[in-house]
């Protein structure tokens, strides 16, 4: 088959021809010639198949014209340029660089475009008053434009309001300071090192000791300061995490060299002190791996158009068009809701043919009509034509984004999980204060001026570097590691709520079912190939994601008719003619308006009830239907089988019990199952099983899971396009990998027990360095070497298990 | 031996100097996006259309866009 030129899907239509090139649609054909006209064929060039079909977008950025709105939106706006930063989810080659950098040669008006690429964002300057020599681009136009080639821009207040916080980089100051010092104090150490060898170089070590002072000032009250603040928070609320003996290790390492250098006792241990700040921020730094161009922090808000068109009546009776920010809808506004567009709001129909898509909400993807008198709930995408309709609650009050005023999306609760760390860290600050104490008392028995010494000693060496390193750099590793593997985590700490799950919840529609579908099955009277013909070219006319969907299926068996005659009614279905038969095909009480029921169909009816079907029928004659089989993922028996041996498994549907046949075949007996769950009804589930004590992961995938996988410990969101929007969550998984799940919690138990023995060997180089300190042995180049090569041991170790582990756990499954 | 006075000065004003760069590029956002300068540099030249080039790699890209 071949494939389209623009955007390499393969071309199902008749081809569509431009010069030599072939496309699979008008809006990809549309684009080529856009850029083959402005000498923008390098973009083919760059990458095959680089594009991206154009989306209809008439009239869904209308918005933009509202002043209000694009004040928000701009970056800079002096009256003649402005400055604004899109995110563009579609950007993924370097064809997309390429072309976006390039817009001026489109539209002269555009000054410059810089590509951001892991951040998926576009930075464009353009004029905004015409001159004399600079044309004039208004922002909608802008945006136009942009869509025009098939880069959408994503637009949303909130995101708007984001891009304000300027990007932190003090972890990466902080880091640089501290690493800085390092080098340079272990160069100014070198003569301490070998003291013994040459004496000549004696004379210098007092200025060299105070340069080296100097050097480790910046370390502690910079670099070093977040460990101060978090051990004082800690004390305060009475935790002992492991940041109160890191203070105490960096506090007394500081203190003691600063005395060693004042009284001239020794070098002090300022090499030590800058490298434990290093390799400590470098931890920190390893495990702050983000994908930034994926969003776990959307809400409802960020699917909502920012502005509507408000229909106002004026005195005299003329009627207005005016675009209005969707959060000053009021009870009984007029909207006009064009193709294409979110209903913001919970309203009525009042004129129009509806065809509701609540994809974002159900996670389901076949549109549901809707006739003028119908309420609609907020969250749907309009898919045919423009309807009016007249709000009912407006936007914070709609059904749907009531959802949000719940207390899970208020409070904070980080304080409520205790990681590994600081679990450990409790009982080992309690043992080190105590070990310290002891042996300076004892000291002070048998040579009181040894006793300030062996106490620094015993916290300098006792500093539980290797210990703070160990679960950051397993974290960082595994998190890289399922990143690669397609399940993008928000943070390392969801690795260790995931090897506590004990309970797995699922959603059906959308993460147990794929969205895409390719299964149907024909129900009544056989129909001949003449037929089944012309079926074919009537689906081939409409647009309906059902008709697009059967097509894909039947046009590979049967040859195409072309239509005398054929009328689409929207949301209803269509009749077309040819050689002087008509078909109907479409909803059921379309296709057999008007005619008496057969017998037969009436069984049929009740069956198609709960089901996706398309009905038939010849010269209005009643033929039969086929019906959509909701496709199962591959290996879901699988993962559930699997997953069941260990861990309690729950299937939460907001269907109705149509399915519930095929999934207690499907699934291990001890599964349960529970549908017409409602969004606030799958939170209180959740909330329900946490309050027996048990730790739930939950996989989901629409808006209506939101509030579940907010509630859960770990919410996973499964998507079949990770550029598309998800609700928030813990982490994104790639659909494809839905059957890698037991092997994603296996292997976060595995990361934890590698921490487990980092923490044991951290432990014994522990041991060793305190016999070195209770003794009162402790020079500065022992502290110097056993420091870093703790610390390095720890890091190589972490790193090559988890590698090792990560080959075997992820080599068995497939 | 107070030579090493002086080149210690110097190797620290040196490592300062290269330190304060670095401060500074990373304030400029150069360290913000790390991957598409990569890509960036490796984009063809334009072509200046008024007077013909001849070299091989610019009537092919004229070809295909014509």
């Amino acid at each position: 088959m071949t494939t389209c030129f623009h955007c390499g899907d393969p071309c199902l239509d008749k081809e569509i021809k431009s010069g030599e090139n072939i496309f699979c649609c008008h809006g990809c054909k549309t684009v080529y010639e856009i850029l083959h006209e402005n000498d923008l064929g390098y973009y083919y060039d760059l990458e095959k198949n680089p594009g991206i079909s154009p989306e209809e977008i008439e009239g869904k950025f209308d918005f933009l014209d509202n002043q209000d709105i694009s004040k928000k939106l701009l970056e800079f706006n002096d009256g003649k340029t402005a400055v604004i930063s899109f995110s563009i989810p579609s950007i993924h080659c370097s064809s997309c660089i390429w072309i976006l950098e390039n817009l001026h040669k489109i539209n002269p008006a555009i000054k410059s475009a810089q590509v951001n690429f892991p951040k998926k964002t576009a930075r464009i300057t353009f004029t905004t008053t015409s001159s004399a020599e600079q044309k004039e681009l208004s922002l909608k136009n802008l945006v136009l434009l942009l869509s025009k080639i098939g880069y959408e821009p994503y637009i949303s207040l909130e995101d708007a309001d984001k891009e304000d916080k300027r990007k932190d980089h003090s972890l990466i100051y902080k880091v640089t300071i501290a690493g800085f010092a390092f080098g340079n104090i272990m160069f100014l150490s070198l003569p301490e090192y070998f003291s013994t060898v040459d004496f000549s170089l004696d004379q210098f070590k007092p200025f060299f000791r105070w340069i080296m002072f100097g050097f480790s000032l910046p370390v502690v009250f910079y670099s070093g300061r977040g460990y101060f603040t978090s051990a004082y928070k800690g004390i305060k609320s009475g935790i002992l995490n492991i940041d109160i003996p890191l203070a105490l290790g960096i506090a007394a390492l500081f203190i003691r060299s600063t005395v060693d250098i004042i009284f001239d006792f020794g070098t002090g241990y300022f090499d030590s002190l800058a490298g434990l700040v290093f390799f400590l921020l470098l931890g920190k730094f390893f495990q702050q791996k983000t994908y930034s161009y994926l969003s776990f922090e959307r809400d409802y808000k960020s699917y909502f158009p920012l502005g509507v068109t408000r229909i106002t009546k004026n005195k005299s009776g003329e009627i207005t068009e005016e675009q209005i920010e969707v959060n000053k809808v009021e009870k009984g506004d007029r909207l006009l809701i064009k193709n294409n567009e979110i209903i913001p709001v919970d309203a009525i129909l009042l004129k129009g043919n509806a065809l509701i898509d609540y994809s974002f909400v159900t996670g389901e993807a076949e549109p549901i009509p809707k006739t003028s008198g119908d309420s609609l709930y907020a969250g749907g995408k309009q898919q045919a034509g423009i309807i009016e309709i007249e709000v009912l609650k407006p936007v914070a009050s709609s059904y749907l984004t009531q959802l949000w005023s719940n207390d899970v999306f208020h409070d904070k609760r980080e304080s409520l999980f205790q990681n590994l760390t600081n679990k450990i860290s409790k009982n080992f600050t309690i043992g080190i204060l105590s070990i310290s104490l002891i042996s300076t008392l004892i000291w002070l028995w048998l040579d009181p001026s040894k006793a300030f010494f062996v106490f620094t000693a015993i916290l300098i060496v006792a500093c539980p570097c290797a210990i703070a390193l160990a679960a950051p750099f397993t974290l960082g590793n595994t998190l890289r590691i399922f990143g690669r593997k397609k399940l993008y985590l928000k943070e390392a700490t969801v690795i260790e709520k995931m090897a506590q799950v004990d309970t797995v919840v699922f959603d059906k529609t959308g993460t147990l079912t794929t969205s895409q579908k390719n299964k149907v099955e024909y129900e009544g009277i056989e129909l001949n190939q003449a037929e089944q013909n012309l079926l074919t070219g009537t689906l081939r006319a409409s647009n309906h994601p059902l008709s697009r969907a059967l097509y894909k299926i039947l046009h590979q068996h049967n040859s195409i008719r072309f239509l005398d005659d054929f009328e689409e009614k929207v949301g209803k279905g269509m009749t077309a003619s040819y050689q002087g038969n008509t078909i109907k095909v479409g909803s059921f009480s379309f296709v057999n308006s008007g005619k008496s029921i057969e017998n037969n169909s009436t069984k049929t009816q009740d069956n198609f009830q709960n089901k996706t079907s398309v009905h038939i029928s010849f010269n209005d004659k009643y033929k039969g239907c086929y019906v959509f089989q909701s496709e199962y993922r591959p290996g879901i028996s699988e993962v559930f089988e699997d997953l069941s041996n260990r861990k309690k498994l729950i299937v939460l549907s907001g269907d109705n019990e149509g399915e519930k046949e095929v999934l207690t075949k499907m699934l291990p007996k001890n599964t349960a199952l529970h549908f017409n769950q409602k969004p606030d009804d799958k939170l209180n589930f959740i909330k329900n099983l946490q309050e027996k004590g048990k730790n739930v992961m939950m996989i989901g995938d629409g808006l209506n899971d939101a509030g579940a996988l907010k509630q859960s410990d770990v919410g996973l969101v499964v998507s079949e396009n990770t550029n598309v929007f998800t609700p928030a969550c813990d982490g994104i998984l790639d659909a494809k990998e839905f059957y890698q799940i037991p092997s994603f919690l296996n292997f976060s138990k595995k990361s934890i027990q590698v921490i487990k023995w980092a923490f044991l060997l951290s432990l014994l180089y522990n041991i060793i360095g305190l016999g070195f300190a209770v003794t009162g042995h402790l020079r500065p180049v022992v502290a110097a070497i056993l420091m870093p090569l703790s610390s390095i041991s720890i890091v190589v170790y972490t790193t090559l298990s988890i590698q090792l582990k990560s080959k075997k756990t992820f080599s068995n499954t497939k | 031996m107070s030579i090493i006075y002086v080149l210690l000065s110097l190797s620290l004003g040196v490592a300062l100097i290269f330190f304060v760069a670095f401060i500074i590029s990373v304030k400029k956002g150069q360290f913000d996006d790390t991957y598409t300068p990569s890509v960036r540099m490796l984009f063809e030249d334009e072509l200046v259309k008024e007077e013909p080039s001849s070299s091989q790699e610019s009537e092919k890209t004229k070809n295909k866009s014509e």
